[in-house]
């Protein structure tokens, strides 16, 4: 299913020269507090190559128009630019259209969208959205205002102690009242990989849609998302190495032209009378308004970084990476590693005895170390493990083993103070 | 940097962090507040018991948060114990000078003492992200003897 899973299987030596990554990323030769920066927060947002701030810099400086508008030259490449943006996100999905690509803002915004447009089209009182208990707020909250305006029900599938989503329990979940499965691919503070392609295939035998929200996932997993056959796949642009401010929705192209619009404005519409207006097919009906057009471009020359150095040697490093930073982690006296399921992206939570992660963030920040500290925005996840909040670091492309041992070497000056 | 890390965890503040005093739910609180960083997922509940002429008679706190929010919590019911809802409000207002690293002017005498005790938590002053939670009990007891019952550091 998973890139990470082949590699694992085959064990592929991959040469792979993360020295030569690391080259592209300006932001991570800074200086922070005396130390080299060791950025360990992408799985909040990454940092970027300089293959999309070089892109983005020129689409603003010599190719920059409004899109769908003007009929002059640079209205013409804007354009073209954007449309083009919109295949190589079709392409990188595999998807059988890029009708089917809508551009957001974000990957809440997608999800918004699915549970307004969508939502209050097909679902109707007493329905049923099945989540998973390690849903982010982006994908509980839109369902709740749904709950809340026309009395649909939440149902949420439980996880085991190390984090593994449980798939018994969703299969007791599933019945007639299911109408839509909405869940993570990848966990943004366990690291756990789900498994999409199964569930997808236990929801589509009760009948039921589903929307998987790639956001983490399409980073470290990448998607194919006609072999998945979900009907809505979501995710952001900028843990994905590209621009804030865009977000990508796909959806099944004839779902999505059954959809009524989400916001109303220009450029989404056929026909406009202050008696009826009509609305042009997906994906522009979605796209209400000026989009983020340089935010497009961005996207598309991260997704074109991302593919030249090889999703699958990606998932390979950082799957080495994890291995490392979790025996090294482990080591630390007093350091417990929240979320060990058995199919894990870098993403390593943890806490350690005595000390509130958001000293432990500030303490490693003085040593030049990035992680986040917090509740990450999935407050009922921090309940299940009856915890408040805990430091996470989250690895990528661009991450080494030097990073991980100024990471050790930070945690063990956080026990020095507390000791 | 490492000075500033060493200023803001100083001892006592880890001791305060630590073993937290007051930390206790008093059965005869007459009011109490939620301070909330939604942020970071700290969570305190302030008690106090007012008196008659606007005493605070005693002050306590439960919840879990940072060692410096827990540390300022611990501090400040010690503090209050015994002043005049006006005069928190007062220290209040000096303390969150204090920790923004703003001027905090004339300080009457009589606060002397508290003020000198508080000085071990400007270091936050370094550090703008934390300065919420050095006031995040000051708001909840802000809250506590105004009569709301939650209030959210952000």
């Amino acid at each position: 299913m998973t890139a990470l899973n082949t590699v694992l299987k085959t064990d592929r030596e991959i040469d792979y020269n993360v020295n030569s990554v690391r080259a592209d990323f300006p932001a991570l030769s800074l200086e922070i507090n005396g130390y080299p920066l060791a950025f360990l927060d992408s799985g909040a947002s990454a940092q970027k190559p300089n293959q999309v701030l070089d892109r983005m810099d020129r689409a603003y400086r010599s190719e920059y128009a409004n899109v769908h508008r003007g009929a002059y030259t640079l209205s013409q490449l804007a354009t073209d630019n954007y449309e083009n943006a919109r295949l190589t996100v079709a392409n990188f999905l595999n998807a059988k259209t890029p009708d089917e690509i809508v551009f957001t803002r974000n990957v809440t915004a997608a999800i918004n969208l699915v549970a307004y447009s969508y939502g209050r089209t097909f679902l109707s009182a007493g329905d049923e959205v099945i989540i998973s208990h390690m849903e982010h707020h982006a994908n509980i909250v839109p369902w709740q205002l749904l709950r809340d305006a026309i009395g649909i029900e939440i149902k949420v599938v439980p996880i085991d102690e190390c984090g593994n989503f449980l798939m018994e329990e969703f299969k007791k979940l599933l019945g007639p009242k299911t109408k839509l499965v909405a869940v993570t691919q990848v966990s943004n503070v366990l690291g756990t990989i789900l498994p999409v392609k199964e569930i997808v295939q236990q929801a589509h035998n009760v009948g039921a849609h589903v929307l998987i929200d790639g956001c983490q996932g399409v980073v470290h997993e990448g998607v194919d998302v006609q072999d998945l056959d979900a009907e809505f796949y979501a995710f952001t642009g900028h843990k994905l190495y590209g621009p804030s401010g865009i977000g990508v929705l796909w959806g099944k192209l004839d779902l999505l032209n059954s959809m009524p619009p989400y916001e109303g404005g220009g450029d989404m519409i056929e026909n406009v009378t202050f008696e009826k207006t009509t609305y042009r097919e997906a994906p522009a009906r979605f796209e209400a308004g000026t989009p983020p057009i340089v935010e497009a471009v961005g996207l598309a020359a991260a997704i074109d970084y991302v593919k030249s150095i090889g999703l699958e040697n990606i998932a390979n490093h950082e799957s080495k990476l994890l291995t490392y930073a979790t025996n090294e982690l482990s080591q630390i006296d007093g350091l417990r590693i929240i979320g060990q399921a058995d199919n894990k992206a870098p993403i390593i939570s943890f806490v350690l005895d005595g000390v509130h992660p958001h000293d432990i963030g500030t303490i490693i920040d003085s040593r030049g170390v990035a992680v986040r500290a917090g509740h990450h925005c999935a407050q009922p996840l921090m309940d299940r493990y009856e915890l408040a909040a805990t430091a996470r670091a989250s690895l990528a492309m661009y991450n080494n083993t030097d990073d991980i041992d100024q990471l050790v070497g930070a945690l063990n000056y956080v026990k020095e103070i507390f000791s | 940097m490492e000075d500033d890390i060493r200023e803001l965890y100083q001892e006592v503040i880890l001791d305060h962090g630590k073993n937290p005093r007051n930390f206790r739910h008093p059965e005869d609180a007459t009011s109490e507040a939620d301070g909330n960083n939604p942020l970071c997922g700290d969570k305190l509940t302030v008690f106090v018991k007012i008196g008659e002429n606007q005493n605070i008679e005693d002050a306590a706190f439960e919840g879990r948060g940072c060692a410096i929010s827990v540390a300022s919590a611990s501090m400040m019911t010690d503090i209050v114990i015994g002043k005049k809802i006006a005069e928190v409000d007062e220290l209040f207002g000096i303390f969150h000078n204090m920790c923004k690293g703003e001027e905090v002017g004339e300080t009457p005498e009589e606060f002397e003492a508290d003020i000198e005790k508080l000085m071990v938590l400007s270091g936050v002053k370094q550090f703008p992200m934390r300065v919420k939670c050095a006031t995040l009990a000051w708001h909840a007891i802000n809250a506590a003897v105004h009569g709301e019952q939650v209030v959210s550091s952000e």
